[in-house]
């Protein structure tokens, strides 16, 4: 049997029940079958939902619209008399009943599912937290992992450098000796 | 159908001097991947006679909604008739208001469409009596 555990709800459910009366989730996870036997033993201490994939899923989503399944089948007895209204002429039910039909069948309205949620957030602060973090390791390796810094680098160094490479005519066509002005004694 | 309604409410008199949405070539075999360009209104006619069924069940009222809401389109008011008095057939409120839902989504950022559609399917909507879900409140959260 295929299952899928979803951990977005939280609480201790029956399995037969959850298969019923349970919500996909966009966090929700895939157990494999051969995990089946392990959470019959572990029922009590499950947190999270389980979904029997090999029946029909109730889903909220902006581009199906319909899902296989209503939200709530199991219906009280108003409920169920409720039901029964609905074969009726439309235009005799009230307003409430109308949205009461309409969340035994959904579990969220398109302006609901449509909420922005703040998971952005969540993303931009992680990705500062991993950006410090490198920082952070960075920062070790430079006192710990880099060799010391060659004296090629100084400034004097440079400078003579760039006097010998003028004084030997480096690059003298279109490299560096051709940006420097021999008569003046500056660059170009 | 409401591709071309859609551009020409959009862009005005833009839309006049650029291309045209779909391929009108001389050369009618260049355009489409294989077989005949249906056109609107045989697409329409199509949809239609699917909802029309006196039949229909559940699960066809599922298929061809969902089908149809993942088109590239806003379906026509004619369509959308056709749903609500199939959704009616099999006793389905909550579906009827829900498609209304999805159809204002499909509009997007096209604002003048949904209430073009709910005007257009206004005598059917009181007829059967469905709200809709402005009148019912779940357009805000």
């Amino acid at each position: 049997m295929f299952v899928l555990t979803s951990a977005r709800v939280g609480g201790v459910v029956a399995r037969r029940a959850a298969a019923l009366t349970s919500t996909t989730s966009t966090t929700s996870t895939t157990s494999t079958t051969s995990s089946s036997v392990r959470r019959e033993s572990q029922d009590h201490s499950k947190v999270s939902e389980e979904m029997d994939m090999s029946r029909p899923m109730y889903w909220d989503r902006v581009d199906t619209p319909l899902p296989d399944k209503p939200y709530k089948d199991v219906l009280t007895a108003a409920e169920k008399s409720l039901k029964q209204k609905e074969k009726g002429p439309w235009t005799e039910l009230s307003k409430e009943e109308k949205l009461a039909l309409y969340r035994l069948m959904f579990c969220q309205t398109y302006a609901e599912m449509k909420q922005p949620t703040s998971e952005w957030k969540t993303i931009i602060g992680g990705m500062f937290f991993a950006v410090g973090f490198v920082g952070l390791v960075v920062w070790w390796e430079k006192i710990y992992v880099y060799p010391t810094r060659p004296r090629t680098f100084e400034e004097d160094w440079q400078r003579m450098q760039l006097q010998r490479a003028l004084d030997m005519r480096m690059n003298p066509i279109h490299g560096i000796s051709s940006k420097w002005d021999y008569e003046k004694g500056q660059w170009k | 159908m409401f591709r071309a309604a859609v551009r020409l409410s959009v862009s005005g008199v833009r839309s006049l001097t650029r291309t045209q949405p779909r391929c009108q070539a001389l050369v009618a075999s260049r355009c489409y991947s294989h077989g005949d360009n249906e056109t609107d209104e045989e697409f329409d006619a199509r949809w239609v006679t699917y909802f029309n069924n006196p039949d229909i069940d559940a699960w066809e009222l599922r298929k061809g909604l969902n089908t149809l809401i993942g088109y590239d389109l806003v379906p026509e008011p004619k369509i959308l008739e056709a749903v609500l008095r199939a959704c009616r057939r099999l006793n389905d409120l909550a579906s009827a208001i829900r498609i209304l839902e999805a159809v204002k989504d499909k509009a997007g950022p096209h604002k003048d469409i949904y209430p073009y559609v709910i005007q257009e399917l206004r005598p059917t909507l009181d007829e059967l009596g469905i709200s809709t879900p402005e009148e019912l409140g779940i357009d805000k959260v």
